[in-house]
């Protein structure tokens, strides 16, 4: 099926969401749409799809206009839609949920399970999706939740697949199976449009790379472009994609944790027996697929979460320290999900700016806050960190995610921190903003704070990193330098010590990471690791049960 | 975010130079501290002072023709007395029989109507806050106090609406539900009435001593409500609404025991007058006019609304209020906030209590309590939980209930005062459904369908 959208052009207010965009994506035809936060792919794509209607232009398909008014249009058409939020029943069963709306009664209105069952199972095996269709959803991991909203489109016979944002909520090796599946459709004759603002991921599974920025196509290029090309074209000024740092100078141990072990949600042991230092002026990354313990480790450190063991700030034990008694005594925290627990979104900007230090001068004396004061420290906070936003009294969940993330990195680095604790500082952010937040948190190294950097994307932990340990099942399994080449890293990820790990990987150049010291070397010029180069050595999935390990997709 | 929000992002900066880059990595170094007009992305200066929006016409008309939450409150008051207007239509005879006739005399049967609705809230609006009659009559000698009669009695009956609604309000405004106003009116109640006739001080001191005592019984059970949930979590709602049936029992049993709260020599469920000294003072006259009570009840908004706006603790109260998981990341402990919630919530309710035995003359019975507790969900729920919004709502739903028994009377029953209760129940109705106001009116929903969309399909 050909999909050609001609013209179409999206008014919010005075704001040109999409203005006249051109598109044509060929039958089996991968497609992605780059372009950063805000520059209006989701809205191109809920035109498509029948959420909004566009204030010109038009739809073809097979060159034939057609009127998409709702989404059930759309899927009449022969356009599927898999949202970034899943629209799944968690209580029910795959086979229940991807039914639901289309269910196939036998008389007397009986569900016809079996049939429903028998679908799953079908387009499952077909493409390799390995999804048992009487799971219930809230026992999936996000991963394969993702491919049960695909099943649901493909049920729909939808020839055209839209996937928003799909590899944001995804492991590298979720996003792996992914990019597999996404190819054994295509080679189905489906064809995809897939939204994302991350260079790599786009290089490796597109056919051809739209780049909108401001509402508008600026360039359509093949997926050999060099990052740096396709970063000034949806940035719209050359960029640096890696943080140029000097050396670390690593000062006197300013962290220390002992033998920390932090129960999980259901009572399992989420870390266990971890200990580590980190000294003034460097930075530690935790490395590890997620769910791994990071998020536990962090909250322990937080006192978010009862732990055993010890966590010491200079020398200080933090033991029964509240949590905003330990935010006093000198840590900066960024907190993993910053919609859910880094921000009010109701709040102002200047409220949100002084969320954890409400209480302290100059913000407030005694019981009275002083407004005038929080306004002022507002609006001077708003400059330096460059948070685009309309006012400081505007609330902070209208921003976009990057300038929702630059106003807490402006809450938590505008005191003088003895340690920053930032977890996936840049989950979801375009590649302008990430450049700032990289800078800002090396900025704070530089000036002494020590820095632990929690992330599950391999790319940050190797700019930002002047040591790296990574975790895998609730413990360390190791630490290594900033050079370890990825290979070894992602076999570490997997469980191996980093002994196990260099041996099995041999002085292999591919996948060698840049040091510090190449520092302006672009990343991609290298070659390694991207999760779907077939050059790289498959990494065992942590989650990955089926012996999908070493099954190469048909291309 | 998604992309569907314009007003947030102005767009990446095409314009900026280049080199501003670098810059970002030495935040110390980049803009001086003192600069307070902050630059957009594509380098106009924002007015200083840029988020406060002037008020101007054009802004008033786009809350309108928007439908603004204040505009939508009062479209759904007139919608209710419109609704109402048909009510007192069918509650008359003599107008419903004028209808039977209408094909044959067709100007009997509206005249009637009209006349029968204008009638009846005329007559409100004379019994609950202006008669012309009393300002004409002052200006041939008759009293001047004659005039402020009516907005008196309005202002005593919204009293303790006002301060069971702020109650409701605060609570809400730190995330809890409190359904338990009438439970902590009841605690209220019996500590003011037990220090009212119990002990014996000086005038002045005596009352003050009653009023702290209703907020520290009232505070009481709140205090109890919040321990419960911060310590057990036990919701809020289920506990309120059960510690209600304990309080109205610990009332029954006091009040029906002489060595308690009963009035010796009776009985019948009923406590002794208190003390002389105990009673609040009188503003605009003797009951049921406005005493000291609707001083207090003005003073606790203010205060709340300077707690909630001004204050740490109301900062603490909001932020629970709107995400308890950002609020424990802050380090704001949210039990605690619950705790002090509820205790502040209940003395407000207490003081409710306060102005009623202290304030009206008469003396706790069983019915005493009424239906404040859930009258103030209403009053809070049409304030819009904001204390200035409370004191409105409060003043509206005195203003009905008095005038309503005064159209009873004039109508001599032909126009009960239930109708009135009915109004309040529409006027919640409506303004708890916006969507339905904006269909009668026929107003552009606030943010358009983009906002649903946004919610719904795209997080």
């Amino acid at each position: 099926m050909k999909l050609e959208l001609r013209g179409i052009t999206k008014r919010f207010g005075s704001l040109v969401a999409n203005d006249h965009i051109d598109l044509v994506v060929q039958p089996g035809e991968i497609r992605a749409l780059l372009g950063e936060n805000g520059a209006g792919k989701s809205t191109l794509m809920n035109v498509l799809y029948g959420l909004l209607q566009p204030d010109e232009g038009e739809i073809l398909i097979n060159d034939e206009p057609v009127h998409i008014r709702s989404p059930k249009d759309a899927i009449n058409a022969g356009v599927g839609m898999v949202h970034q939020h899943f629209m799944l029943v968690p209580v029910f069963t795959v086979a229940e949920n991807v039914t639901l709306g289309v269910e196939r009664t036998r008389g007397l209105g009986l569900l016809d399970r079996r049939r429903a069952r028998r679908d799953v199972l079908e387009l499952s095996e077909r493409y390799g999706l390995q999804i048992n269709p009487d799971a219930r959803i809230e026992d999936l991991s996000v991963g394969v939740q993702q491919r049960v909203e695909i099943i649901k489109a493909l049920l729909r016979d939808a020839s055209v697949l839209i996937l928003d944002e799909p590899t944001a909520v995804l492991t590298p090796s979720e996003t792996e199976d992914l990019f597999r599946i996404m190819r054994e459709l295509q080679a189905g004759g489906r064809s995809i449009v897939f939204i994302s603002h991350k260079l790599k991921e786009v290089q490796a599974i597109a056919d051809t790379i739209t780049v909108i920025r401001r509402g508008q196509v600026v360039a359509e290029r093949p997926p050999s472009t060099s990052d740096a090309e396709l970063a000034s074209l949806m940035v719209g000024r050359s960029v640096q994609l890696r943080v140029s740092k000097a050396p670390a100078i690593p000062g006197d141990v300013r962290l220390s944790v002992r033998n920390l072990t932090v129960p999980g949600e259901r009572g399992e042991t989420a870390v266990n027996d971890v200990s580590f230092e980190v000294r003034g002026g460097e930075i530690l990354g935790i490395a590890g697929v997620q769910g791994n313990g990071q998020t536990e480790l962090s909250e322990a450190i937080m006192g978010l979460r009862p732990a055993l063991g010890a966590v010491l700030l200079d020398g200080a034990d933090l033991s029964g320290l509240s949590t905003r008694d330990r935010l006093r005594s000198g840590i900066g925290y960024v907190p993993e999900d910053r919609q859910e627990d880094g921000l009010v979104g109701d709040f102002s900007v200047a409220e949100n700016l002084i969320l954890d230090v409400y209480d302290r001068p100059p913000f407030a004396s005694g019981l009275a806050m002083k407004p005038g004061e929080i306004r002022r420290s507002a609006v001077a906070q708003v400059a330096e960190y460059d948070v685009r936003t309309t006012s400081v009294s505007t609330p902070v969940g209208t921003l976009s995610g990057g300038n929702q993330q630059k106003v807490i990195v402006a809450r938590e680095l505008s005191r003088d921190n003895k340690l920053l604790l930032a977890s996936q500082p840049t989950r979801g952010l375009d590649v302008g903003s990430i450049e700032f937040v990289h800078s800002q948190i090396v900025a704070q190294r530089d000036r002494g704070v020590a820095v632990v950097i929690v992330s599950s994307e391999l790319d940050e932990i190797y700019a930002l990193s002047d040591r790296i340990a990574v975790m895998y099942e609730g413990r360390i399994v190791g630490f290594c330098g900033p050079g370890t080449p990825e290979a070894e890293l992602g076999l570490m990820m997997a469980g191996a010590t980093a002994a196990q790990a260099a041996e099995e990987t041999g002085p292999s150049p591919v996948g060698h990471r840049p040091s510090p010291d190449e520092a302006l070397e672009l990343p991609g010029a290298t070659g390694g690791g991207m999760p779907a180069d077939p050059g790289g050595p498959d990494l065992p999935s942590a989650g990955d049960t089926g012996p999908g390990q070493g099954k190469e997709p048909e291309l | 975010m998604s992309e569907q929000m314009p007003a947030a992002e102005p767009g990446p900066a095409d314009s900026a130079p280049a080199d501003s880059a670098p810059a970002h990595s030495a935040p110390a170094g980049g803009v001086s501290a003192d600069t307070v007009t902050a630059t957009t992305p594509d380098g106009a200066p924002k007015t200083p002072g840029g988020g406060r929006r002037r008020f101007s016409a054009g802004l008033i008309i786009e809350a309108i023709t928007q439908g603004s939450s204040t505009v939508i409150t009062i479209l759904a008051i007139f919608l209710a007395l419109v609704v109402g207007g048909l009510l007192i239509v069918f509650s008359n005879p003599t107008v419903l029989n004028d209808w039977n006739h209408f094909f044959s005399d067709p100007g009997v049967a509206l005249t009637q109507t009209w006349q029968a609705i204008s009638f009846a809230y005329t007559q409100m609006f004379e019994g609950a806050i202006l008669n012309p009659a009393t300002v004409s009559a002052a200006f041939h000698g008759g009293s001047i106090a004659a005039i402020f009669y009516p907005l008196s009695e309005t202002c005593a009956k919204g009293t303790p609406l006002i301060l069971t609604g702020l109650s409701v309000a605060l609570a809400f405004r730190a995330g809890l539900f409190n359904i338990g106003a009438a439970a902590q009116w009841i605690g209220g109640a019996v500590v003011a009435v037990w220090l009212g006739f119990g002990v014996s001080l000086p005038p002045v001191i005596h009352v003050i001593v009653c009023v702290i005592g209703a907020f520290v019984g009232g505070a009481v059970i709140g205090w109890f409500v919040g321990l419960l949930k911060a310590k057990t979590g036990a919701h809020e709602v289920i506990v309120t609404i059960m510690l209600n049936y304990v309080m109205y029992s610990l009332l029954s049993y006091l009040l029906s025991t002489p060595t308690a709260l009963q009035e010796p020599g009776q009985s019948n469920q009923i406590a002794p007058f208190i003390d002389a000294n105990a009673n609040l003072p009188h503003v605009g006259g003797p009951p049921p006019q406005a005493g000291v009570g609707f001083l207090i009840a003005v003073g606790a908004a203010a205060g709340v609304a300077w707690l909630l706006s001004r204050s740490t603790v109301g900062f603490q109260f909001r932020t629970v209020g709107a995400s308890p998981s950002a609020a424990k990341n802050a380090g704001i402990s949210v039990e605690r906030v619950w705790i002090w919630a509820m205790l502040i919530a209940g003395g407000l309710a207490g003081l409710a209590a306060s102005t009623v035995v202290q304030g009206t003359n008469t003396q706790l019975t069983f019915n005493s309590y009424g239906t404040y507790g859930t009258d103030g969900i209403t009053v809070a729920l049409l304030g819009r939980a904001r204390p200035f919004g409370v004191v409105l709502a409060g003043l509206l739903f005195g203003a009905l209930q008095v005038g309503g028994s005064y159209v009873e009377a004039a109508t001599l029953g032909q126009v009960p005062a239930d109708i009135f209760q009915v109004l309040e129940g529409l006027i919640v109705l409506f303004v708890a459904a916006p969507p339905l106001v904006r269909m009668v009116f026929r107003l552009r929903s606030a943010k358009g369908g983009m906002e649903a969309v946004a919610k719904g399909w795209n997080g």
